[in-house]
């Protein structure tokens, strides 16, 4: 692939490993009415790495990346991003500042063409205003070139070059999951938030997804944080898991540490034994285990977990 | 013989003129509907600012309304744009972040207003008498041409707006616009400044709107405040976009001429049946123009000129097809 040919003047240097973390959560709290989505959140994310999230429906994980995209107002505790306080900052400034997220469910712009929905993202389009198009149609066109070359390149990348004229909207649901990885390639993100990247990708695509990521990571630079219910995805592409329960960060480590923590076991499985394997084994019933995740999660909270469930029965202190 | 068919072309003037100025209104709500997906149900209300302030602004001291500044009428068009762009700005930064269907809610009481206070500030606006003797463009000249040259200059102002419009459509402008259009979270998550966007696609639409509703003022050379009813205004404008085809600048203009063309003949017609009929009648052409939109969608699902997309290479069908 020729994802190479970019990074010589995109990608911005990935700064060397253990420097600075590019994004530290302090505190981080939301609040919806009475319920607690996300309880005094707290953790780093060093650049240029893979990170990863787990844990059980509605742990928080989203509700995170709401708040760090700009999309939410965080309750209280703060988010900094290369060290400067970026809670409430709006989703398209941070987006110019180097923050992109992807989208759980695809958010595709339907009834533009594939090459088009690539095409929208990058900043500095001097076209997307009105006197510049009346006025000086040869300057806009000129960027219209580059921008067109960059999102070409995007779709071979991501093998949809062959539907770049067909309309967003008739894609299947693992090609919009491509598109959205497509989107964040469009610029020079320095942290890219994939939310549930694999969901509903079918395995072939879905390693093709994970080699995408590793090239970009290791090609260009990009810092990512995934969202994703699939422990074999999840462990084949991060060195580092962080897994939340309740809102509220339970443990976090390398992959194989992590499988193994009996509270993490509690947190999705209620402490069912017999079904340790499900976390190991992944994908099949990784679903499954989500599901009886947040009851579960529940029951370790109130004690259920004992000795085990130190960090869920006290989340604001966040583990080693 | 002879004074029939030249009845008949001056008729087909006016109607080709009104079709002209009605494609104006319906190339702003374009911009508003079309490329980026604002449910503007007040358009009633941008015209008649545009038409009381060409009025105003204009016409020949009265004592009866506000005036008596005699500007030339192209002074009246520019000023006319310049008002409701001006309103359609502070409209829309109180109500842009609403929901399609609340922005049609308030858009369409927002005109409601504009129409009261109009009807109620007599000592601008001459209340519900209205304002006369506006000045017409060419009217100098003899007849016909007097007529021609109004018809000429409707049609060279949609002829300018419909390039205008095309090349914007056409460009990253119109790409960002379809985009907070089709999704408003992506389009932030790009970088987008939708408010800001959304503003400016209304606040253009709505200078058109101004623009449609002073060419309307000085072609009848009057203007009261019921030319702002939600129906001959807002309603009409909109079927007129939907059936030639939203998001697409062909079909606005197509649409508005097609539109008038069944709404002015069915006024004739209706005008032909005996007295007693004539008042029921008047509803028929209701029914009729809504008659035109059940057909037509039923054939053509995104109106008779559907949305084009930029395509690398070109297609043998038009229709897209699912793959």
């Amino acid at each position: 692939m020729n994802a190479a040919a970019h990074s010589g003047s995109v990608a911005p240097p990935a700064p060397g490993r253990g420097a600075a973390p590019l994004l530290e959560l302090e505190g981080l709290t939301r609040r919806f009415g009475g319920l607690t989505a996300v309880d005094r959140c707290s953790f780093a994310i060093e650049a240029g790495r893979i990170t990863g999230m787990i844990g059980p429906n509605g742990a928080g994980k989203t509700t995170i990346f709401s708040m760090v995209a700009g999309a939410l107002r965080p309750s209280a505790g703060r988010i900094l991003f290369d060290g400067e306080d970026i809670g409430g900052v709006p989703t398209h400034r941070l987006f110019h500042r180097g923050i992109v997220r992807t989208f759980q469910i695809p958010h595709e712009f339907g009834r533009l063409t594939v090459l088009e929905n690539l095409m929208a993202v990058p900043a500095a389009q001097p076209g997307e205003r009105l006197w510049p198009v009346w006025l000086s149609p040869r300057a806009v066109a000129r960027r219209e070139r580059e921008v067109r070359e960059r999102a070409e390149d995007a779709l071979r990348f991501l093998t949809l070059w062959e539907l770049r004229d067909e309309l967003a909207m008739h894609l299947s649901g693992g090609q919009k999951k491509l598109l959205e990885l497509g989107r964040a390639m469009m610029t020079s993100p320095r942290l890219v938030l994939l939310d549930e990247p694999g969901a509903g990708v079918n395995p072939t695509l879905l390693a093709r997804l994970r080699e995408m990521i590793l090239e970009l990571n290791r090609e260009r630079g990009y810092t990512f944080v995934v969202i994703e219910h699939d422990m074999d995805f999840i462990a084949s592409l991060c060195e580092r898991v962080i897994v939340l329960s309740q809102g509220a960060v339970l443990t976090e480590g390398p992959m194989e540490r992590v499988r193994r923590d009996p509270r993490v076991l509690d947190a999705y499985l209620g402490g069912d034994e017999e079904n340790e394997g499900a976390t190991g084994t992944g994908t099949p019933a990784g679903g499954d285990a989500s599901r009886a995740g947040t009851a579960a999660g529940r029951a370790a909270g109130e004690g259920h977990g004992g000795a085990l469930g130190a960090g869920a029965t006290d989340p604001g202190e966040s583990p080693p | 013989m002879e004074q029939q068919l030249y009845g008949i072309f001056l008729y087909g003037v006016f109607l080709l003129t009104m079709g002209g100025i009605y494609a104006v209104l319906t190339l702003g709500l374009n911009i508003q509907w079309g490329f980026t997906g604002l449910f503007n149900a007040g358009v009633a209300g941008f015209f008649a600012i545009g038409a009381y302030t060409t009025a105003i602004v204009t016409s020949a001291a009265s004592e009866r309304h506000l005036g008596g500044y005699g500007l030339p009428v192209a002074a009246g068009l520019v000023a006319a744009m310049v008002a409701s762009a001006v309103i359609a700005w502070g409209v829309g930064r109180i109500c842009i972040r609403l929901r399609a269907d609340y922005l049609a809610i308030a858009t369409l009481g927002i005109a409601e207003i504009f129409r009261l206070v109009l009807k109620n500030e007599v000592w601008a606006t001459n209340g519900p008498r209205g304002i006369s003797l506006i000045p017409k463009p060419f009217e100098h000249l003899p007849e016909p041409w007097n007529q021609v040259g109004m018809l000429l200059l409707v049609f060279a102002v949609v002829a300018v707006l419909y390039v205008l419009l095309e090349r914007a459509r056409r460009s990253p402008w119109g790409r960002v616009m379809a985009a907070i259009r089709e999704n408003e979270a992506a389009a932030r998550a790009a970088g987008k400044d939708v408010e800001r966007l959304r503003i400016e696609a209304f606040v253009l639409g709505a200078a058109l709107m101004g623009l449609g509703g002073a060419l309307m003022a000085h072609h009848i050379k009057f203007i009261e405040p019921n030319a702002a009813e939600p129906v001959s205004a807002t309603f009409l404008v909109w079927v007129m976009l939907v059936i030639g085809g939203a998001a697409n600048n062909r079909g606005a203009v197509f649409g508005a001429i097609l539109i008038w063309t069944i709404w002015s003949t069915a006024e004739i017609l209706s005008a032909r049946l005996p007295p007693e009929w004539a008042v029921k009648s008047a509803y028929l052409r209701i029914f009729l123009v809504g008659l035109a939109l059940q057909i037509i969608l039923q054939r053509f699902p995104g109106g008779i000129f559907r949305e084009r997309r930029f395509r690398t290479a070109p297609s043998s069908s038009t229709r897209e097809q699912p793959p």
